[in-house]
């Protein structure tokens, strides 16, 4: 393997074993809720393969559809195995598109900041510096609260509490590259300010701005279960982890557990993944650590 | 000093402008609160006298600029819903959030911190690992579902707890308190731990992070080759610099504890304003929601004012620049 900066980068989180065993575990799940339809017993959406007959099932119970409910039933009858799998795909997709969005807003206002400079810079850095001061919770919330339930508008409440992060991260790192010689170099050719900004200097400003995306996108999904909890994310009808987690509350005190749990089990086992895997990047990235 | 303060409250003054009239735009633009006023056969007369007596029938630039007078006289409007005034509602409301808040902060700031500093002095134990990953835990199990598992165990399971409420409160001041009965206290207890788990993850991280690196430095260097024992280093010289960040994000997560207070006393159903607000969204009491979100940014900037300072005040360098 030739020695470039990325296959060091591979050598060196390959030694960390947890932190490879998580990436794996993000990836097998990934996999699970994109090929969702293929290895779910049920299609928890279809109404007409509902049973109420079946609802609030213990774990192992064997219902009119012959087989058997690994994790139990929800109460509307659903088989909850498949009603995690589909709650993770949408789950997945809010924080993907969300964080992505964020990522590409945030970028484009700190990169423009800093190239930019002046007013603008001390303006735009201004705004996000005060939204910071927020807590992504409560922004996403009020977001939420005021326009309403529903998949667009829960994006916007998550790409709104999010952007903030990234524009900060894109702004220190591009304001570091702005001073070097390349980019005189490269505005002395002269390339347009755009060339210079997209070509040369957002490569170099990528790699903090990838380890924001994993904790964000994992800080996206749980902002969107909690938001769905409370009853300002998504609708019903299509159930993300956080409504079905929601679902179930109301069952938790006569004992009917795994409602709730195996949802929030789930939950947690991909963000946890996730965060060890950016903890990783983000503890090989921290030159302050390197002595 | 001065003008720096004048500067950060001229700041503060434009946010809380621009804050009260977006607030008051988006809260206003949903639903039609006079559906949740009246039931839908009253007559047309009533109707529109209701209408008139909350302002409902005025264009919506009048209604904020009155909204915006009568919020300087300190009226903040009646609650839809409850009928009565909403700073009164709010302030009755109060006390139980922040007794919840401090209760969780206090938890966090006073095992978090020294548990994360050990951790980050043995970076490589069994022990500090087994802290890490406590904190990588806490970080990542939402707030909401570490409620439900505290409620399964402690209150379904083993019954030792109480699920909800506020349990029995004793008036001080003319004001009711939990923590000073033992029944307030086991009710506290469990709403606490839930909303302590972000803030304890996030301290032992910040304090492991901040020892790690000045455990390299030169003045934990020099303060050894002067003798001093490992337990002065750290109480006298590793405590007194990592304490700059950890007072900043204490102080900032006074606020977001706040926030999070909402899901919290959702699940334990802690009569706060977290629960108010939740209450007052699904009702539509658009009053209540305005000065909820206008409450809760004016101490966002009173917090992060006070951050500031303690920040001028803790380090030399920030006080003589700005002096």
């Amino acid at each position: 393997m030739r020695d470039t900066p990325l296959s060091r980068f591979l050598v060196e989180f390959r030694r960390n074993k947890v932190a490879v065993a998580a990436a794996l575990l993000v990836f097998v799940i990934v996999l699970i809720a994109l090929i969702a339809p293929l290895v779910t017993p049920q299609n928890p959406y279809d109404l007409a393969h509902l049973v109420l007959r079946d609802a609030r099932r213990p774990p192992g119970y064997i219902g009119t559809g012959r087989y058997t409910h690994w994790l139990g039933t929800d109460s509307q009858g659903r088989d909850l195995l498949s009603a995690i799998i589909y709650g993770l795909r949408i789950s997945l997709q809010m924080g993907i598109i969300a964080s992505g969005i964020a990522l590409v807003i945030g970028a484009i206002v700190g990169c423009a900041a800093a190239y930019i400079g002046g007013r603008f810079e001390s303006l735009a850095m201004r705004i996000v510096d005060l939204q910071l001061s927020f807590p992504a919770i409560l922004l996403a919330f009020v977001i939420a609260a005021i326009l309403g339930q529903g998949r667009y508008q829960l994006i916007l409440a998550l790409i709104f509490a999010q952007y903030a992060y990234f524009a900060r991260t894109a702004h220190g790192a591009a304001a570091a590259e702005r001073q070097k010689d390349y980019v005189e170099a490269a505005l002395s050719i002269p390339l347009s300010s755009w060339r210079v900004v997209l070509a040369h200097i957002l490569p170099n400003a990528l790699p903090p701005l990838i380890v924001v995306a994993t904790v964000q996108v994992a800080s996206a999904i749980s902002l969107e279960a909690t938001l769905s909890f409370l009853g300002v994310g998504l609708p019903p009808t299509e159930p993300s982890l956080g409504m079905l987690i929601a679902n179930g509350f109301q069952y938790l005190l006569s004992g009917r557990y795994w409602i709730s749990i195996y949802p929030g089990l789930a939950l947690i086992i991909f963000i946890v993944s996730l965060n060890l895997v950016g903890d990783q990047i983000r503890d090989q990235l921290n030159p302050r650590l390197r002595r | 000093m001065l003008g720096f303060i004048l500067q950060r409250l001229w700041q503060a003054l434009i946010v809380v402008i621009a804050m009260s009239a977006l607030v008051f735009c988006g809260v206003y633009a949903v639903g039609n609160p006079i559906d949740v006023l009246i039931s839908p056969d009253a007559t047309q007369d009533i109707r529109a006298a209701v209408i008139a007596q909350y302002g409902l029938d005025q264009p919506l630039w009048h209604q904020y600029l009155s909204f915006v007078g009568r919020i300087l006289q300190g009226d903040f409007g009646r609650s839809f819903v409850y009928n009565m005034p909403v700073s009164e509602l709010i302030l009755s409301r109060l006390p139980a959030t922040l007794e919840l808040t401090l209760a969780a902060v206090l938890f966090a700031s006073l095992v978090g911190i020294p548990i994360g500093m050990y951790a980050g002095y043995k970076p490589h134990s069994p022990i500090s690992r087994a802290i890490m990953a406590i904190s990588i835990l806490g970080f990542s199990v939402p707030t909401f579902w570490f409620g439900l598992m505290l409620i399964m165990v402690f209150a379904v399971q083993c019954g030792c707890m109480p699920a909800g409420g506020r349990g029995e409160t004793v008036s001080l001041f003319g004001v009711d308190f939990s923590f000073l009965t033992g029944d307030g206290l086991a009710h506290l207890v469990l709403p606490a731990l839930n909303l302590a788990l972000f803030k304890f993850s996030l301290m032992i991280r910040l304090a492991r992070a901040g020892t790690r690196e000045l455990m390299l430095s030169d003045t934990v260097k020099f303060a050894r080759a002067a003798g001093l024992s490992e337990f002065t280093v750290l109480s006298r010289h590793v405590l007194r610099l990592i304490s700059i960040p950890l007072v900043t994000v204490f102080g900032l997560e006074l606020g977001s504890t706040l926030a999070f207070a909402v899901v919290t006393e959702t699940i334990f159903s802690w009569p706060g304003l977290g629960k108010l607000i939740i209450d007052s969204i699904t009702s539509l009491d658009r009053p209540v929601m305005v000065a909820y979100l206008m409450f809760v940014a004016l101490l966002f900037i009173v917090i992060n004012l006070l951050v500031d300072l303690a920040y001028a005040a803790l380090d030399p360098r920030l006080r003589k620049g700005r002096a």
